[in-house]
């Protein structure tokens, strides 16, 4: 297959599920799309088999806490989704409520998932539901918090170690 | 009759954080049944240092020396990799010497991350004397690195806006030197001494059978998914820098010592990779241009505009990709860096489910896949 703009991909997604696409930045430093949390899995779905996308690699799941929204605190879930064959790019955001983020796991979808949900899941608290194992993966597993959220603040000490700021 | 009182049950194996061929702090629990593995459990978190914490701490500049102690067999890639991120976010434009001295510094860097992953993949199968020779080599390269910004492994060299120092006659000289020296004749002594050994064929052909969609869908990128046989590699499907300028071919494997996808051919991709980084280092050699090198104010201070961005470079190991959120400081709203051995080790317990697995065949698959746990666990 060719390769897109991200125009035509976006273009694409709404042909095929029209209400899931919420936003659509083109002008910014990256271009992205915003779309539904409810149908996230079906947008995933069909950036992995349509054949026009053809996005067999998810190269990365970025979560940004943001406390401090007009329209209410929010989480940002970002996937970089890649096309190896069609050599094409996607950014897609999900927004979620801060309070209770929860959208749902793609690792059926892409493999690799697994593992950056549960790193999203264990710096910034936001539930991946449908998970198989969503446990902690980088921090320790009886770790209180989660420390990329913007207002966490540090234990004074882990199991007797202190926390020694210098 | 002795041979009826034995009992045989399966046994859960712990292997690591300390274990020498894990390659660092990585803990693997094997279940097995005598000598076949029948399924493994990856744990790491063991050497996290809260990058990504960090990052939000420090400004821009500041992020750069962290980067480094990611991956710090090529700290290189990873100090380019934040910097065309950060470039990108702030519109700064790359002086062309600086262009040139980065991708030579990058490919030395690609070489000696290279020689490491040849020389300790010869000790985990149980060949002492490639590592070495592997040592001796890469021991050129760090004194280059070392004369030209005072670092062996951390070298914050490659910054944002270009480099820290110019690159001077005399290190030129060096580099053109270790070339010639390099190659072809002493990967070829490599070849011969560790490549095509039968005991060394034996130990990694038809091991680790990674098929390519399976290594797609877990994220694996570069040697470790080439060696898969998918032509993949940014540098030349998505440039950045002056790649696109240069000439140099994409080595992927071809399954000619046994199935496509197993430890050999990840193995030679690397080995054939170094000649191709030293055709880029002579290219850039031939054609770097006088000039400034480095963007006058992005040497002092960075404060892009509110935006977002990923990109992505080839690393010795895969994509490193940085996903920077600026808020119009000079401080990053939020930095995600995209690990490519994190992804690429997470296949492990996949590859030792689909077929027979030895213990001692487990230490050749993650050998192959050339883990760096300072970027595993960031």
């Amino acid at each position: 297959m060719a390769r897109l703009e991200v125009g035509q991909i976006i273009a694409v997604l709404k042909e095929k599920l029209p209400d899931a696409v919420v936003e659509e930045v083109l002008d910014g430093v990256d271009p992205f799309v915003v779309v539904k949390a409810e149908a996230w899995a079906a947008v995933a779905g069909l950036c992995r088999d349509d054949s026009r996308l053809g996005f067999d690699l998810l190269s990365c799941i970025t979560g940004v806490d943001y406390p401090e929204r007009e329209d209410g605190a929010e989480i940002e879930v970002i996937y970089n989704l890649d096309s190896i064959a069609n050599h094409h790019e996607l950014t897609v955001k999900v927004k979620l409520p801060r309070d209770d983020p929860r959208i749902a796991s793609v690792e059926e979808i892409w493999r690799t998932a697994d593992w950056h949900e549960r790193e999203t899941y264990d710096l910034l608290g936001v539930v991946f539901e449908g998970h198989h194992n969503l446990v902690r993966i980088l921090c320790a597993e009886d770790w209180v918090g989660h420390p990329l959220r913007k207002d966490y603040e540090p234990p004074d000490s882990f199991h007797g170690i202190k926390n020694v700021i210098y | 009759m002795t041979e009826a009182k034995i009992r045989t049950e399966e046994m859960l194996l712990n292997m690591g954080p300390q274990h020498p061929s894990t390659h660092g702090v990585f803990r693997v629990v094997v279940r097995t049944d005598g000598e076949l593995i029948l399924e493994s459990e990856s744990h790491i978190g063991y050497l996290h240092r809260c990058f990504e914490k960090c990052a939000e701490g420090n400004n821009y500049l500041q992020v750069v020396p962290y980067t480094d102690r990611m991956d710090y067999l090529c700290a290189m890639m990873n100090n380019w990799g934040y910097a065309v991120a950060v470039e990108k976010l702030a519109g700064i434009e790359v002086p062309e010497r600086a262009e040139y001295i980065r991708v030579m510094v990058a490919e030395l860097n690609r070489v000696a991350s290279h020689l490491l992953a040849f020389g300790t993949y010869g000790l985990d199968i149980g060949a002492i004397t490639p590592f070495l020779y592997a040592f001796r080599d890469r021991e050129r390269i760090l004194k280059i690195f070392e004369k030209l910004c005072g670092q062996r492994l951390n070298y914050s060299y490659v910054r944002v806006g270009g480099v820290t120092f110019d690159m001077t006659e005399e290190i030129l000289a060096d580099i053109e030197a270790f070339c010639d020296y390099f190659d072809p004749k002493i990967i070829d002594e490599y070849d011969n001494l560790l490549s095509y050994n039968g005991i060394f064929i034996s130990r990694t052909a038809n091991v680790g059978v990674m098929p390519a969609d399976l290594a797609i869908s877990y994220g694996v990128t570069g040697p470790s998914l080439r060696g898969s046989g998918v032509q993949r590699d940014l540098r030349r499907d998505a440039p950045y820098g002056i790649y696109d300028r240069l000439e140099f071919d994409v080595p992927v494997g071809t399954g000619e010592m046994g199935q496509l996808g197993d430890c050999w051919d990840r193995y030679m991709v690397r080995m054939r990779e170094m000649r191709q980084s030293i055709r880029l280092v002579r290219q850039a050699l031939a054609g770097i241009p006088e000039g400034p090198f480095c963007d006058k104010k992005a040497y002092r201070a960075v404060k892009p505009k509110a935006g977002e961005t990923y990109k992505r470079v080839e690393g010795a190991r895969g994509e490193v990709g940085f996903y920077i959120v600026s808020d119009g400081t000079n401080i990053p709203y939020r930095v995600k860096a995209r690990a490519p051995s994190f992804s690429n080790i997470s296949i492990l317990d996949k590859l030792t489910s689909l077929s027979d697995v030895m213990v001692a065949d487990l230490v050749a698959i993650i050998g192959s896949l050339d883990i760096v746990l300072g970027e595993v666990d960031r």
